[in-house]
């Protein structure tokens, strides 16, 4: 019944054909367990449409070699492809110009290099850093190692019940000590869209600089950092149908400028001598090493396929699904959604009444069904809503509502397993 | 495997009706297990008399998994000298590892429910943490993690062919 509905929603969306884009994705037609595989674990890592892999085994079929470095013909391509791909970037980000575009091996290493060359820098005894309850670990880590070391405070900005932040106490936070402030876009957890722009331009406001982790919202909702006027920006390509091991961090060309290095090496110098290094104009300044050259050219090749779809559609898409979803999950007795915010991505956490989340995403398993449980590197969040771990369901633009189905009755097996 | 074969009924009914459960108030021995991973925690108390585990109670916060295996681990080594007690501890650890042949002698019983664990090693730290604590606790270390440096399967091992 419920999948004549689904097909009845699916002929509604005339532009999106959700059947079209799944059949790019060789990976969503494996079963698991003798099962439809039904991947609902995308806030983890997304899947790899045919169009990526297809340009990565281009790559290293016909146009492999090291880069930045000799005259000969395939480093020269291969240097131009890496380098369309930072076009590509800046241009899937909006950002003023390419040189802003640093490629870092993923959100976390952007964070860490962001602390290791501005917050190194700048940051001294006594100063302070606006963290949020919302913030994955790897916002909060590289900020307390730099807290550790330098004296610094960290000051947490707290959530309401729906998992939303407390704008009035953000902006009490602020005082003359504030240096800096670090904030997740979309929450990993629980899928909230925080209120980055107006978070930005009251920072500004006091002069402090904003660094966004961009990991959960550049996969789903359309990034201008112009408009935004984010002072840095991170996310990674895995998140959003690239390859793992590729990530990119924006910063604003001045502010790029000002900071220290953070790995010396190959790459991002302009002349070495024992008595002196003068490093390499940014961006390079910030790629010290061979990079991971396919990763990279595979990240453009993703951001390009999913601009081929259109950021709005594939977040109107997956808003589509967040209804639908959260209206079958509030239906079922014993289960409860954390997170409510009224600003969503298609991230649903929930617990049931019960069963340990563990067991809940090993019995879904055997279903086909690839749910994330545990704490999500986000266990401020657990703590606020003391539970220990969730199961996580996060979908795709490839998810269609049929998986929301399949999903339900997942549940309701569990439920019937452990009544 | 199917984990149907490792959700059955006994491991559901330990989890339901753990036994055992709560904490003893003249212990001789305890000690508290984490799975840091997942938040998952244990403690154990046991009362040893003459060299044998007289009471022995847990209590924690779990997946079903977890508390049906300290559950039934509870009622399999009360009344067991301590020296049975680490070779039951010994037995079941190579068993969810997948190191123990089933089809020789052992001293498992019913709980080679709990052998299907063996192909969901994601899922087997949360099966050996009641024993790893149980090990902490007859071996009077304080705490035991899933997680930690020294791994507490390192110094079973040890222990284990100390006693043989």
């Amino acid at each position: 019944m419920a999948q004549n509905n689904v097909l009845a929603a699916l002929h509604t969306s005339a532009e999106f054909d959700v059947e079209r884009i799944r059949a790019d994705f060789p990976i969503l037609s494996i079963e698991v367990e003798g099962k439809p595989l039904v991947y609902l674990d995308n806030a983890a890592s997304s899947q790899m449409p045919q169009q990526v892999i297809d340009r990565l085994v281009h790559y290293q079929t016909a146009q492999h070699a090291n880069i930045n470095r000799a005259v000969h013909y395939l480093s020269e391509v291969a240097t131009d492809e890496y380098e369309k791909a930072r076009h590509k970037i800046q241009q899937f980000v909006n950002a003023r110009e390419q040189r802003e575009i640093i490629f870092t091996s993923g959100t976390t290493d952007s964070i860490n290099l962001v602390m290791h060359g501005y917050g190194r820098r700048f940051i001294q005894a006594g100063d302070e850093i606006i963290l949020t309850t919302l913030e994955h670990h790897s916002n909060i880590v590289p900020w307390q190692m730099l807290a550790k070391e330098k004296g610094a405070v960290i000051r947490v900005v707290p959530i309401n019940d729906a998992g939303e932040l407390d704008i009035d106490a953000y902006e009490k936070l602020f005082n003359e000590r504030t240096k800096f402030v670090g904030l997740i876009h979309v929450s990993n957890a629980l899928g909230t869209i925080n209120p980055v722009k107006q978070m930005i331009d009251y920072a500004h406001q006091h002069n402090v600089p904003v660094l966004i982790d961009g990991a959960q919202a550049a996969p789903h909702i359309p990034i201008d950092v112009q408009a935004l006027d984010c002072d840095f920006y991170a996310f990674s390509a895995h998140k959003l149908c690239g390859p793992t091991g590729v990530g990119m961090l924006y910063g604003k060309a001045s502010l790029l400028e000002a900071m220290q290095p953070f790995k010396g090496g190959g790459d991002m110098i302009a002349s070495v001598t024992f008595e002196k290094t003068t490093y390499a104009d940014i961006p390079h300044k910030f790629e010290a090493g061979t990079p991971p050259i396919a990763a990279v050219i595979g990240f453009g090749a993703a951001v390009d396929y999913l601009c081929s779809i259109g950021m709005d559609q594939i977040a109107a898409h997956e808003t589509k699904l967040l209804h639908y979803a959260t209206e079958r999950i509030n239906a079922i007795k014993g289960a409860r959604i954390l997170g409510t915010a009224a600003e969503k991505t298609a991230v649903i956490s929930f617990v049931l009444d019960g069963v340990h989340p563990h067991d809940i995403g090993t019995i879904l398993s055997q279903d086909g069904i690839a749910v994330r449980t545990g704490h999500h590197c986000a266990q401020p969040v657990m703590q606020r809503y003391n539970v220990p771990a969730t199961s996580r369901a996060s979908f795709a633009f490839y998810n269609d509502l049929s998986e929301v189905d399949v999903l339900i009755e997942g549940i309701q097996n569990v439920q019937k397993i452990f009544l | 495997m199917s984990t149907k074969s490792l959700y059955q009924e006994v491991i559901l009914d330990h989890n339901r009706k753990p036994r055992n459960y709560g904490t003893l108030e003249h212990a001789s021995h305890k000690a508290v297990g984490h799975n840091p991973l997942c938040g998952d925690h244990l403690d154990i108390t046991l009362q040893l008399k003459d060299d044998h585990i007289n009471q022995i109670a847990f209590h924690g916060e779990s997946c079903a998994i977890c508390k049906a295996s300290a559950s039934m681990m509870t009622t399999a080594v009360k009344g067991k000298t301590r020296s049975d007690a680490e070779t039951l501890i010994q037995e079941f650890r190579e068993m969810t590892l997948g190191e123990l042949d089933l089809e020789s002698p052992h001293h498992l019983g019913r709980l080679t429910v709990f052998s299907g664990i063996r192909d969901l090693p994601t899922r087997v730290k949360c099966a050996i943490l009641p024993w790893h604590t149980l090990h902490a606790a007859l071996n009077d270390l304080t705490d035991v993690s899933t997680e930690a440096t020294n791994d507490p399967v390192q110094n079973i091992s040890e222990n284990a062919s100390d006693s043989v």
